[in-house]
């Protein structure tokens, strides 16, 4: 547990000093509602987030957190019977208009999930999988370049340097999520989504991944889900609370975790819902 | 009217023995004022097996040695001066006319009247004999009945002893089971080295000349048996079917599992595996009647000489037959890559065919590969097809339009017709079939060991 903290710490530091208002917001949700078949979901979430920093999703286990993230890549179109009303614009796109390309959408928008999800494949054939699919790469140097800097990226490198071709799936739960979000940034994307990237790891797999996090947001735009409060107030400068499919509240992290403006927030954040 | 009086003693028997059983521990538990350790319905089923065990064991007994001991009876029955006239052989058969008549069935001819005479006393000694048998079943039963109930204490642990006897029961029907396929599988073995004390194994194994001469035994022209020309056939055929069923079955699987609707699916799942259900010698009719006259036109069409009967037909209709298999075991296999690979796919913006091609089908290749070896051992002792579409013509060549015969077929003609398991001509056919099972032994094997490592990888 004392590993933990220490490894944590410096996280904790860097929160608190950025200043959320100096990132303007590129992507925006407007009165975005999901359903599952007959089922809403999510209710008319409205919300900017601001670009290369840390925007955390909380809200009690159901409440609508991973859907809302989906939305945001459009991974809702490949659940049958979901639908989405409502806009969501990335520099003034509607990412929900007819003529958007989903595949371009989906290499611009990454995405990192709850479990760490290795293809079957070597450590290099997973990092530039995304790169061969969107024709990225010119040559084999070019194609090893990709690989490398973005392992280099995720902080992964110089742990696998010896054995790029073998199995991703070998690594350690801690490295196989470095490696999806390696994965994701060979594609080169703007934003990346995290759904719950830390909830399968160890705390000290989750200290590193989440000095990553922090590294990260310098240059890309981190949405990141959560169940756990301090992970979202040593991660974020922006916190959105969920609640029963409802967006209660958003602000800057410090704000929203020192000083809530609603009831239902401070008994969330206080233990007494969730 | 016998086996329906005992099943009707033993099921009263049973009934009683439960009842008793039941109700007696229910009287000791509040006569003592002690819990039971077991639940009244055990002390019920307990006493029921003390009572049906010896009682079954008594006429299991009788029915094993009942038949030898009438035998004798009716041998003792015939009067020694005429039975001193008479060779073994005749004996013999004078005692089954004895049996047949005291049975009621009747015999071809008058029976003779020492005939009658004995016929008579022997269905006497059966009665007697089923009546006494009964009558010692139904004491021992009803002594074990007394016996048990005496022993039912609050303390009996009497369901630990039913799940006991249980067990053993189910052990029991297992082993069963495995005995049957010892038993197969030895008398293939004794059979096929019967076989090769006529013929040399290495002409067997390695002869490129299949002509078993259908002379009587002992004459010295007992043909050629080599096992070549029938292992190509069957090879030849089922290559044909799975060069036709795995494309088929495959892309079946992949439309199935990763492109149908649910509502899509549940229609066309089974109706694809109706296919699966059709009898193969149905599959026959068809190849003989629609395949083989279309094949035989398409190919004077573009001038090619194809046989209505060939090895192309054979495998073709074999392919028909394989594709439910194929497609129904690929798309489990291919369900079961977890939805996690495919979202990290699509995520990263690759198409659903990216994703299918480059993520779903190479993980789940090991299982793939196991699913068509499974095909491909049944491929390999498929019958019917073969027979009526193959053209029975065990000769080597490599034209797969041409007639060709497969180690199945061969068994079948060996073993039809005057077959006195005496010569070569027939023994030849347990020597294919144990090459038939070790061949699809090893398939099988393969493929389940293969599949079942990829079940495993995705536990
Ligand atoms: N694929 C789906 N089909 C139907 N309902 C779903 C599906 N995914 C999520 N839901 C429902 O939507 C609600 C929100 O789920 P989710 O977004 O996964 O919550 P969270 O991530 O906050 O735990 C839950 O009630 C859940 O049951
Ligand atoms: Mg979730």
């Amino acid at each position: 547990m004392s590993a933990t903290e220490t490894q944590a710490s410096p996280v904790h530091q860097t929160v608190r000093t950025p200043d959320p208002n100096a990132h303007p917001a590129r992507l925006k949700a407007d009165a975005v509602s999901v359903f599952y078949g007959e089922k809403q979901a999510l209710f008319d979430v409205s919300i900017d987030l601001p670009e290369k920093s840390v925007s955390a999703f909380i809200g009690p286990s159901g409440c609508g957190k991973s859907t809302f993230l989906r939305c945001i890549n459009r991974m809702n179109d490949t659940i049958e019977g979901a639908r989405v009303a409502g806009k969501i614009t990335l520099d003034d796109h509607n990412l929900y208009d007819q003529s958007l390309d989903v595949v371009e959408l989906r290499a611009r928008i990454g995405m990192v999930f709850q479990k760490p999800n290795p293809f079957p494949k070597s450590i290099f054939e997973n990092v530039a999988y995304g790169p061969k699919i969107h024709g990225l790469a010119r040559s084999k140097a070019d194609l090893e370049e990709i690989v490398i800097t973005s392992l280099q990226k995720a902080g992964l490198f110089e742990e696998v340097k010896d054995r790029l071709h073998q199995p991703g799936t070998g690594l350690s739960g801690g490295q196989q999520q470095r490696l999806c979000i390696a994965r994701a940034i060979a594609v080169g994307p703007e934003v990346i989504l995290m759904d719950e990237p830390c909830s399968a790891l160890d705390p000290i797999a989750t200290a590193i991944i989440e000095e990553l996090i922090d590294e990260l947001r310098s240059n890309y735009t981190i949405i990141i889900v959560t169940h756990s409060m301090q992970q979202a107030a040593r991660v974020s400068q922006k916190t959105a609370f969920f609640h029963l499919g409802k967006l209660i509240e958003e602000g800057p992290t410090e704000e929203i975790f020192t000083n809530p403006r609603e009831k239902r927030t401070q008994d969330y954040i206080t233990g007494r819902i969730g | 009217m016998n086996s329906f009086v005992i099943a009707a003693m033993l099921l009263v028997l049973l009934g009683l023995a439960y009842q008793t059983g039941w109700s007696r521990s229910r009287a000791v538990a509040q006569s003592s004022g002690q819990r039971l350790h077991s639940r009244p319905i055990y002390h019920g089923v307990w006493v029921a097996l003390w009572v049906v065990i010896p009682a079954a064991l008594i006429m299991g007994l009788w029915a094993l040695f009942g038949p030898g001991v009438a035998d004798q009876f009716a041998r003792s029955q015939i009067p020694a001066e005429i039975a001193a006239g008479l060779e073994p052989g005749q004996i013999v058969n004078a005692v089954s006319r004895i049996k047949a008549i005291a049975s009621g069935f009747g015999i071809i001819g008058e029976p003779q009247p020492f005939e009658a005479e004995a016929a008579r006393a022997l269905s006497q000694f059966q009665l007697y004999g089923f009546l006494i048998v009964i009558l010692a079943a139904a004491i021992i039963g009803i002594g074990a009945l007394l016996y048990a109930r005496g022993r039912i204490v609050p303390g009996l642990r009497a369901r630990n002893q039913v799940e006991r006897v249980i067990t053993l029961l189910l052990l029991a029907c297992s082993g069963v089971a495995i005995l049957t396929t010892v038993g197969i599988v030895a008398s293939l073995l004794v059979e096929a080295i019967r076989f090769f004390t006529f013929i040399n194994p290495l002409d067997f194994f390695f002869g490129t000349v299949w002509n078993p001469r259908f002379s009587t035994t002992g004459t010295g022209a007992e043909g050629d048996y080599g096992l070549i020309p029938l292992l190509w056939g069957t090879i030849m055929v089922a290559t044909i079917a799975m060069l036709f069923a795995v494309p088929v079955g495959l892309m079946a699987a992949i439309y199935l599992s990763q492109y149908a609707h649910p509502r899509v699916r549940n229609v066309v799942k089974p109706l694809i595996e109706i296919l699966a259900g059709i009898p193969t010698i149905v599959y026959g009719f068809f190849a003989l009647v629609t395949v083989g006259p279309f094949l035989s036109g398409l190919g004077a069409t573009v001038g090619l000489d194809i046989r209505a009967t060939s090895a192309a037909t054979a495998g073709l209709v074999m392919g028909i037959m394989i594709i439910p298999f194929i497609s129904s075991l690929s798309d489990d296999i291919l369900r079961q890559v977890p939805q996690s690979l495919r979202d990290g796919s699509l995520g990263l913006g690759a198409t659903q065919s990216e994703t299918i091609r480059r993520v779903i089908l190479p993980a789940a290749l090991p299982g793939i590969v196991g699913a068509f070896l499974l095909a491909v051992s049944r491929a390999i002792g498929e019958t019917m097809i073969v027979v009526l579409a193959a053209g029975n013509s065990p000769v080597l060549r490599f034209n797969p339009f041409e007639p060709t015969s497969t180690v199945t077929v061969t068994i079948v003609n060996q073993l039809t017709g005057d077959s006195d398991f005496a010569g070569p001509q027939s023994l030849v056919a347990f020597a294919l079939g144990l090459t038939l099972f070790v061949l699809t032994l090893i398939l099988n094997v393969a493929a389940l060991t293969i599949v079942r490592r990829f079940r495993e990888q995705y536990d």
